[in-house]
């Protein structure tokens, strides 16, 4: 399994959950190191079902929820799924107001997440 | 300027004189992703002391790093030539921020709806939302390269 800088990844059954190993998802160039990491657990290791964790993320901008829409797009082609946990009340308000909460499947915690893959 | 445009300067100009700011900055940073984290960082830890709530501070916090990421990529096109001036006033119940680029300018009614179903799955074009639903008030100049926003501090807040 590769090292990542920016997120830590664990195996619960047959799904990728992944943590935030930042605080705030921001653009600089971590944005974009956090990009390659998230896109290569799609098109190098093939993993299809994925959950994204976000219990460590305080705060995030328009250029993290591009590199979450793009990731999106790349398990759709792939024919797998993503799901979303664990998002405080203030960034969960980010996702309604753009009606990212339409396109991402958002749960309230891991649990929950796993049971409905 | 057009009359139009000279009347809400005069208008500007009245309402900074009305308000007490405690705190106030003005810089201008490089067209590079991150120049501006300090002053960022440090009008956070302005308004933190100051006890605005999680909330004020993530909401200013989200719109000023879209209105600078914006005029560093859309406005000066990450040309490192061109700079970006952010000025930053702090009072008790307001905070302001103004942040100018040296690009073209836009026309913010031509920016689509970034919740057009259509448009939904594309990976740009939120910025200006989030800033107008995050803050109390967010205005650009005639040209587009200037905008600024304001929050107001929510009534009724523990002391």
């Amino acid at each position: 399994m590769s090292e990542y800088r920016h997120i830590e990844v664990n195996e619960v059954g047959d799904v990728t959950v992944v943590r935030f190993r930042d605080r705030k998802l921001i653009e600089d160039i971590r944005i974009q190191e956090l990009g390659h990491e998230l896109f290569s657990l799609v098109d190098a290791e093939n993993r299809d079902k994925l959950l994204l964790n976000f219990s460590q993320v305080e705060f995030l901008s328009s250029s993290a929820l591009g590199k979450l829409i793009t990731l999106d797009k790349k398990m759709k082609t792939a024919g797998g799924a993503i799901k979303l946990s664990n998002i405080r009340p203030e960034i969960f308000e980010v996702f309604t107001i753009t009606r990212l909460d339409r396109l991402f499947d958002i749960r309230d915690d891991e649990a929950d997440a796993l049971a409905a893959f | 300027m057009t009359s139009a445009g000279r009347a809400a300067k005069t208008r500007e100009r009245c309402l900074m004189a009305n308000e007490h700011w405690t705190w106030q900055t003005d810089q201008k940073i490089v067209s590079e992703a991150g120049a501006a984290r300090g002053i960022q960082e440090e009008l956070l830890r302005k308004m933190r002391a100051a006890r605005w709530n999680r909330h004020e501070c993530f909401a200013v916090r989200l719109a000023m790093e879209e209105a600078i990421v914006n005029a560093i990529t859309h406005g000066n096109r990450y040309d490192t030539a061109k700079q970006v001036r952010i000025r930053c006033w702090l009072g008790p119940e307001l905070v302001r921020i103004e942040v100018r680029d040296e690009g073209p300018g836009f026309d913010p009614a031509d920016v689509p709806d970034p919740t057009d179903p259509e448009r939904l799955q594309c990976p740009c074009g939120r910025g200006m939302m989030l800033m107008r639903h995050f803050m109390t008030r967010v205005e650009y100049d005639e040209s587009g390269s200037t905008v600024v926003l304001e929050k107001r501090r929510a009534a009724g807040r523990a002391k």
